[in-house]
């Protein structure tokens, strides 16, 4: 039966694909054929996902074995309510913004390397896919680093444009790589004392095991590790510049899903992991993730407000809002964790969405885009800028929009546990937010555009996507039964416990 | 006749048709110029069913859809709502003629986008005044901003420009900053956001806690025009009278008192803040506007800017009847809303009306021209004479009641802030009559003739003298407010 | 005794080596330093694996019948072979960035490229030239 065999075997086809598809890709030498390998592989990967979600949405939870090899032995992928969500908002947002990457490619790379470009595309999307869905420690860090070496050839190639581009690449390379060496060591250490890499096997053994001090260095590492790749602060100093120099494509899709896995992988570590062992995570969360997201909020909201250039801005904006999904996960009520997972979703419409609508000025502009560069942008290019505005309401959390929810919900968690001064911190520093956002707001609608300024023409090409984004951003406004349901089916499925 | 559930749709969405049909009437100036009135008396119709229906004692519902638990998108009119709505689409069927009277009359660019956002704006302010919860008030509260910007820069000229952005900065930054908050406060402390007779927070917050939630909602909602937060108003009157009149005079100051007696109403609910003093404070703060505003209103030479001024004192008197929180003065502020509407949009139709025929804006040009323009300045002097609040105007049954309020409260010094305010009001507004008729002519100006901007101020103040006969239905209507 | 000893002694060296990268990777201003001290820290965990499943005296873990013999467990060794490839790219992808910076900027010391990039950004052209596009 062809169709059970392809039911069965979901969660490998999700990763699968897009990393098979990445070769032929490379040696493709015809860009808009490259392009569709793409389009066809997240678009495959995104119909796979919507699929397990409807599975798991009764609190079913898949254990795929690769190569029929038995867990502990094999490597398990586990597909639950929470990974299926992050896979979900991923493989959505990856295939929208593989969809706007088309023109926003062909402006910035160079004709022969667009083979190669959408190869390491592929290898991203894949990678994150493999990384949200694995249950075996070590296989994350395979997934963690194909990911992660994809992204910095894809930041590279925004030297086409921008020479920075280089060093932004080089860095995350070095420090996603001492990340990712941070996440291995801890593992070492709790492979030690559990003499297993299933994440599963590891938390039914972590509360017997005499663990000592080990157990603390093993668990430290392995969130150092994480919190690099999540781009937590005070560790989030490679992202601005990756997401600023990136090309627009790589910055959209970045933004949108990248991180998103860090995270999920940061609360599995808390929540499934290390489960049997609340002690340390009870005190990691409460004395040191709160107060880096807390301070993450911050830093990210304040470099924005003094930051000219509009993508490096929204970089920044990231980070603050990295850290409002931490700061969900980390309050660990069933609350906290929905309030999270809900901000990942909106997270990655409203970030994918600006970046598509920085990738259309940029275009045009035919230079990076600051504030003195798009004055007056929202009469040149109504229905880019337009979009973009819905977004940016959005992020402001603006009701009617996604972003209304998430700060709705995440309020409401920190009320809960009755942790009045972070909810002032959140109150100021959403109310600081608004001050960067009025500031593009107001340089691209209230200000005329320069004199003698050449017409701009808009491109329709990401007209699509973008204004699903824009759209889904007021559909998820008014309607978020869907995503508020599905986070605390996550929050139940991630809080109970056993991989 | 139609049913409820229809009148509220054809309320909420004829001045959107409008706004959407208007560029494609534009091919023919008198098709598109006709849109505005007839979508003004479909609506205003549409209003006086709800209204009567409200008036029977029950409250017409229009869901839309639920977002989440506790928070649905739905319009549900309170009779407050029902008066608001009542004002807001009646005067616009005068104020969509005068505007085309005005703009054509100036010869005025962008007609068309002009048309379309006046129509937005209606809509916004139509379902402001039937939002069935905070949530949805909040939003249209917003819409109503944005839709107002391109009025009020309408000129594109670098001061429209200034001005829009003074008028955005505050109008938005508050509403977000302040306002949001406030609502999202609300609803997590009670789980709902809906409005109930008789108000649901006693009980729910911390009484000590609730002068800030108020203060929240009284410096959030930026359209109310309290001092400090007062700046955007004269900076809006950059923007065609038309705009000035309907919105800065009726639409979208009045969605903020709105606003405010809303919350207090139906939210706070006046007996919860009379007992804790909660809006003590507000009441000081808004005498404070009151006699601040009517100073500053005196030193204007500028007619809009002086009417601007005085538009921010006679808010102050509806957000001084709210802050009071006694059932009189409560129904006072709201008649207040009624009758402030209809004699400040006279005066501002007739300033307008004195710009486009004669090209005058300031006050002290406007000697002898009265008899020039007759019908004009006796406009004037009537709705002068209803904000003053002279009888037999109907602008004397609210101060009236207003008065009656304070005293009853125990704020003896409001009386005399209130006595103050009107001499001030005497000196302030009939000056320009007085110097129109009494004085001798210092400058002689050509007037053209426009009737299409004097007959809606004539209108107007008619209206003015009929609502101190016929107050009986809004005073209906307002004592349903407080009965819960 | 001896083994716990003799297991301290490559956990100490492991550790040296894990802090001669990190410094190098922070400290150093050169790029390619900077990638020297990377895989000298990766290479620290290697033996770190390697080392854990190290049993004294143990053989390779081939069954050949005799319930006494020990054996060493392979599979951290198994994983540092993975992880080792990882390696390899990463400092692989991380000099070919290094040749492409030290054409673009004509420097590999990081000072100089921030110093280069505040120049150039300052007196850019609006639409970049592509020397570093190839």
């Amino acid at each position: 039966m062809m169709g059970a065999a392809i039911l069965t075997n979901l969660p490998a086809l999700l990763v699968v694909v897009p990393l098979l598809l990445a070769p032929f890709s490379a040696v493709l030498p015809i860009a808009g054929l490259a392009w569709v390998l793409a389009l066809v592989g997240t678009g495959i990967s995104f119909l796979a996902a919507l699929m397990l979600q409807s599975v798991t949405e009764n609190g079913v939870r898949i254990s795929y074995h690769l190569g029929n090899w038995e867990p502990p032995w094999g490597i398990e992928f586990v597909v639950d309510s929470a990974s299926s969500l992050t896979l979900v908002v991923m493989s959505g947002l990856g295939f929208l913004a593989t969809l706007a990457a088309r023109r926003l490619v062909a402006i910035e790379i160079a004709d022969k390397d667009s083979g190669k470009f959408y190869a390491a595309w592929l290898l991203v999307v894949g990678g994150l896919f493999g990384l949200v869905m694995t249950a075996d420690a070590f296989n994350l860090f395979v997934f963690l680093e194909i990911s992660a070496l994809a992204s910095v050839i894809l930041i590279g190639m925004g030297a086409g444009t921008d020479r920075r581009a280089l060093v932004a690449g080089y860095h995350y390379l070095v420090i996603g790589a001492v990340g990712a060496t941070f996440y291995v060591i801890g593992v070492g250490f709790i492979y030690a004392i559990t003499g297993t890499l299933n994440m599963g096997d590891m938390a039914s053994r972590l509360p017997d095991a005499a663990g000592g001090a080990a157990l603390y260095v093993g668990f430290g590492f392995m969130v150092a590790g994480m919190l690099v790749k999540a781009a937590i602060f005070p560790v989030h100093i490679w992202l601005p510049a990756a997401y600023g120099y990136a090309p627009s494509a790589v910055s959209t899709m970045l933004a949108a899903i990248a991180t998103k896995a860090a995270l999920y992988v940061l609360a599995r570590i808390f929540f499934t992991i290390f489960a049997g062992t609340p002690e340390i995570v009870d005190i990691a969360l409460s004395n040191i993730i709160v107060p880096l997201a807390v301070g993450g909020i911050f830093v990210g909201t304040i470099m924005a407000i003094y930051e000219a250039d509009i993508k490096k801005m929204f970089a920044h904006s990231s980070v603050a809002q990295i850290g409002y999904i931490a700061l969900g996960l980390a309050l660990a009520t069933p609350a906290g964790i929905s309030a999270g997972f809900i901000h990942i979703g909106n997270h990655a419409l409203i970030k994918g969405g600006i970046f598509m609508a920085i990738g259309g000025f940029v275009a045009a502009l035919g230079a990076r885009a600051s504030l003195e560069t798009i004055t007056g942008i929202g009469r040149r290019m109504p229905i880019t800028a337009t979009a973009f505005l819905i977004c940016g309401l959005s992020l402001a959390g603006l009701p009617l929009t996604a972003g209304f929810i998430s700060k709705l919900y995440l309020v409401r968690a920190i009320l809960e546990t009755d942790s009045y001064v972070i909810l002032a911190l959140v109150l100021i520093s959403s109310a600081l937010s608004v001050v960067y956002l009025w500031k593009v707001m107001e340089v691209m609608w209230m200000q005329p555009a320069p004199a003698r300024s050449p017409k701009l023409v808009e491109n329709p090409a990401i007209y699509l996507p973008l204004w699903m984004v824009a759209l889904g951003n007021i559909w998820f406004g008014i309607d978020a039964g869907w995503i508020v349901g599905a986070a605390r089916l996550a929050a139940t499925a991630l809080l109970g416990g056993g991989a | 006749m139609m049913s409820l559930h229809t009148a509220m749709l054809v309320g909420l969405l004829a001045p959107l048709v409008v706004a959407i049909l208007t560029p494609f009437l534009a091919v023919r100036h008198v098709w598109r110029d006709a849109a505005g009135p007839i979508g003004g008396v479909i609506t205003f119709i549409a209003a006086v069913h709800v209204a009567l229906a409200v008036l029977d004692g029950e409250t017409p519902r229009l869901f839309v859809a639920q977002i989440a638990e506790g928070l649905a998108l739905e319009f549900a009119v309170t009779p407050l709502g029902a008066i608001f709505g009542l004002v807001a689409s009646g005067l616009w069927i005068l104020a969509a003629l005068y505007s085309v009277g005005y703009m054509r009359g100036n010869h005025e660019k962008h007609q068309t986008r002009f048309a379309a956002f006046y129509a937005v704006a209606v809509h916004a302010a139509m379902a402001v005044a039937w939002s069935g919860n905070l949530l949805v008030l909040f939003v249209f509260y917003e819409i109503l901003t944005f839709s107002t910007y391109p009025l009020v820069t309408h000129k594109e000229s670098a001061l429209a420009r200034n001005a829009g952005r003074l008028y955005m900065s505050i109008l938005v930054g508050t509403s977000v900053v302040l306002l949001l908050p406030a609502v999202v406060w609300v609803w997590l402390s009670t789980g709902t956001l809906d409005f109930r007779p008789g108000g649901y927070l006693a009980g729910q917050i911390d009484p000590a806690m609730a002068p800030i939630l108020l203060a929240l909602f009284a410096f959030g909602v930026g359209k109310a025009a309290l001092m400090p937060i007062h700046r955007w108003l004269p900076a809006a009157m950059v923007a065609p009278t038309p705009v000035s009149a309907l919105l800065h005079a009726v639409a979208v100051v009045k969605a903020g008192v709105f606003t405010i007696l809303t919350v207090v109403v139906y939210v706070f609910g006046i007996d919860f803040l009379a007992e804790t003093g909660a809006a003590d404070w507000l009441v000081w703060l808004s005498a404070f506007t009151i006699l601040a505003s009517s100073m500053v209103a005196i030193t204007k030479d500028d007619i809009k800017a002086r009417l601007a001024y005085s538009t921010i004192s006679q808010l102050s008197y509806i957000v001084l009847g709210a802050a009071i929180a006694s059932s009189i003065a409560v129904q006072g502020a709201t008649l207040h809303i009624v009758m402030h509407a209809a004699g400040k949009i006279t005066l501002f139709f007739c300033a307008g009306a004195i710009y486009v025929q004669a090209h005058l804006t300031k006050i002290s040009e406007l000697d002898g021209q009265g008899r020039e323009m007759p019908w004009v300045f006796a406009a004037f002097f009537i709705g002068a004479l209803s904000i003053i609040g002279i009888p037999p105007l109907g602008g004397s049954w609210s101060k009236f009641m207003l008065m009656v309020g304070a005293v009853d409260s125990g704020y003896l010094v409001i009386l005399g802030v209130l006595g103050l305010s009107s001499l001030l009001n005497v000196y302030y507004l009939l000056e320009p009559v007085s110097r129109g008729f009494f004085r001798p002519k210092v400058k002689t100006v050509e007037v053209t003739s426009h009737p299409l901007v004097v007959i809606p101020p004539v209108l107007t103040a008619i209206l003015s003298l009929l609502l101190f006969f016929y107050v009986d239905f809004f005073a209906a209507l307002a004592k349903l407010m407080v009965i819960s | 005794m001896i083994e716990q000893l003799a297991g301290s002694w490559n956990y100490i060296i492991v550790i040296i080596l894990m802090m001669t990268g990190l410094f190098m990777v922070i400290a150093r201003a050169n790029l390619v330093k900077k990638m020297i001290g990377l895989s000298i820290f990766q290479t620290s965990v290697f033996i770190f694996y390697i080392s854990l499943g190290k049993m004294a005296g143990g053989t390779a873990p081939i069954l050949d019948g005799n319930p006494d013999t020990l054996y060493s467990n392979p599979l951290p060794h198994v994983l540092i072979l993975t992880a080792i490839v990882v390696g390899v790219a990463t400092t692989a992808l991380g000099l070919a960035l290094i040749l492409r910076i030290n054409e673009a900027f004509g420097s590999v010391e990081e000072d100089e490229i921030i110093a280069a990039k505040a120049s150039q950004s300052l007196a850019r052209p609006k639409r970049p030239t592509s020397e570093a596009a190839e």
